[in-house]
């Protein structure tokens, strides 16, 4: 982490009465890989248009290398863009999309003819040259978008979805080239997403968005095990989320029951939320430490294992994943224990 | 079976006289009647040498020449602004560009002789070609506004991203995916202008009178097949021009997209 090539310093974007991204602030480093993950509507994609500049901030800075770039035009901030749509002009053969982003730099016609092949090979479409994009799969499309953002060698490559447009098997297999080839041209990318999977895969670093704000910023690892807030903690990874009151340092009570939790300091007397991921939640035959009871409410098999959805005694709800085959018959209406291991709680701000 | 009828007759009634037309052209006697007594190309003859035939074919190909080449212009920018831009009272906008199509001819050719008179203008063609411009201008919006609304915005995002300036955007990738709606305008605008009379029978005179006029001036002073022969022609004209747009742009993709 060294560099900073992109930075936004307290982006604000309304439309209307919406505040779509909101005092955003935000360091992007050199050759690094970047989520920005979140529901539909949190602002994620705007806030890639504003470093796009596609649409100007309502308040604040964005920064390129150094530079204030707020009021500098798309076409003059030398960036790469992959579009959801992939956005491959229907009017020209795939070469001659590749091309385009050389041919505006005026690039001598000789080198134009080598690079494009150097980038269609890249994406494994040397082949492909002649065709138009309407004649293509939406994998090789994709692809196409990507050699045709990639060929100016641009500062930064920006990723609007690229893989929510294929099936699921082809998603997988373009995610692992993305990466490679990411990491192959070592190009710093903004990588947009509502797929946390897609974001834990891909990134070096994720930005959790909800409501215009970044929640939490931090390595997937990260993210996925310490989550800063319920919200992340819930859309990172379906989790648990426990309501209950600190009676020490390392106790909660939760429905009746003192739950020991040594994952974090806690302050005596304080309401506490406490999540849980469900693959830490394990079924047990008999009582113990932090076991609970709980009511079968809903049973999802999956093959592998069964999703397990279960209500306390208070009601609160938790889910838990028992590896199949499980060890004994499970019923809806049944009651179960359940140990939930101190070390596995997640304190929630 | 009665619907099958009804529908013969519909076809027969729309298509007769057009039919009629062509047939007379080539009556051998100086009389517009049908059947025809005979064949024969003189006539056809005398459209061709008939001089000011010749004068307003001339004035026919200038009028309707300018008057595409402005309006193409101004109604693709206007289907722009009316589909993309920033503005107020869109509403009002495209119904005043479109307003040509329902105001009788005989009003506009009367608002257009009186405007003519007070600029002085009624000697020069400069006043055909206004308001032929006027009278195409609905079917060029028309036709170019569904191409624009076709158009995906972030083609045009995607050339921005690549490097393109705005001008650039415009030459390499709006203006060719917006071809086909181009060419439908082309075409309507031609064959509107081409078939223009009432309005340009207010506004002309005899040397600067387009051919519909001229026809029209004709038949007033003569009733020989002369007129159905250059009818026949113009029919012909027209006929091959939409079939050619037809078969090269697809017609019907153009006007039923929405």
């Amino acid at each position: 982490m060294t560099t900073v090539v992109v930075e936004l310093r307290g982006c604000t974007r309304d439309y209307g009465a919406v505040r779509a991204v909101d005092a955003l602030d935000l360091s992007v480093h050199e050759s690094e890989f970047l989520a920005l993950l979140g529901p539909s509507g949190c602002g994620k994609t705007t806030t890639l248009n504003l470093i796009a500049g596609f649409v100007p901030p309502t308040a604040g800075r964005v920064f390129l290398d150094g530079d204030d770039v707020t009021d500098r035009p798309p076409h003059l901030r030398g960036l790469g863009m992959v579009f959801q749509s992939y956005a491959l002009f229907p009017h020209l053969s795939v070469r001659e999309n590749v091309a385009f982003g050389l041919r505006e730099r005026r690039v001598p016609a000789r080198e134009i003819e080598r690079r494009v092949g150097d980038a269609l090979e890249l994406v494994r479409l040397d082949r492909a040259g002649r065709q138009r994009p309407g004649e293509l799969s939406g994998g090789m499309q994709q692809r196409v978008a990507l050699a045709r953002a990639l060929v100016y060698r641009p500062r930064v490559l920006l990723l609007d979805e690229p893989l929510a447009a294929l099936d699921k098997k082809l998603r997988e297999g373009m995610r692992d080239e993305l990466r490679a080839i990411q990491r192959s041209v070592g190009i710093t990318t903004i990588f947009v997403t509502h797929d946390q999977a897609e974001a834990l895969g891909l990134s070096d670093r994720i930005a959790v968005m909800n409501r215009g704000r970044i929640e939490q910023l931090g390595a997937p690892r990260e993210i996925y095990e310490h989550p800063a807030t319920r919200f992340v903690a819930d859309f990172i990874g379906a989790s648990t989320v426990l309501r209950g009151r600190a009676v020490a340092n390392d106790r909660v009570a939760v429905a009746g029951v003192t739950l020991v939790v040594t994952s974090g300091a806690l302050s005596s007397g304080a309401d506490v939320e406490l999540a849980i991921r469900p693959e830490r939640v394990q079924l047990v035959p008999g009582g113990g430490d932090n076991v609970v009871e709980a009511r079968v409410e809903g049973l999802v098999y999956q093959g592998a294992q069964t999703e397990l959805t279960a209500r306390l005694r208070d009601d609160q709800r938790v889910l838990a994943l028992v590896t199949e085959p499980a060890p004994a018959p499970l019923e809806v209406g049944q009651t179960v224990r359940l140990h939930l291991p101190a070390d596995a709680f997640m304190v929630l701000a | 079976m009665i619907l099958r009828l009804v529908v013969a007759a519909l076809l027969l009634f729309i298509t007769l006289p057009t039919v009629v037309v062509i047939a007379v052209s080539f009556n051998p006697t100086a009389i517009l009647s049908f059947p025809p007594s005979g064949l024969s190309l003189r006539w056809y003859e005398n459209v061709l040498t008939y001089p000011q035939f010749q004068r307003a074919a001339v004035n026919s190909l200038v009028v309707t020449g300018a008057a595409v080449a402005l309006a193409l212009p101004v109604g693709t920018l206007a289907a722009l602004a009316l589909e993309r831009g920033r503005l107020r009272g869109r509403n009002a906008w495209a119904v005043l560009l479109l307003s040509p199509l329902v105001v009788p001819g005989v009003a506009a050719g009367l608002g257009f002789l009186i405007l003519a008179a007070a600029l002085g203008l009624l000697r020069s063609r400069s006043v055909l070609i206004a308001a032929h411009v006027a009278l195409v201008l609905p079917f060029v919006v028309r036709a170019v506004w569904v191409s624009v609304r076709n158009l995906d915005p972030a083609l045009e995002r995607a050339a921005a991203s690549l490097g393109a300036a705005p001008s650039h955007v415009f030459r390499r990738v709006t203006l060719p995916l917006l071809k086909p709606g181009l060419f439908a305008a082309l075409l309507f605008a031609v064959v509107v202008s081409l078939n223009e009379f009432v309005v340009s029978l207010f506004i002309s005179n005899r040397v600067t009178e387009i051919l519909p006029v001229a026809m029209f001036t004709y038949v007033v002073n003569y009733t020989d097949p002369t007129i159905a022969a250059l009818s026949s022609l113009f029919i012909v004209a027209t006929f091959v021009v939409v079939w050619l747009a037809d078969r090269y742009l697809d017609l019907a993709r153009v006007f039923l997209q929405h």
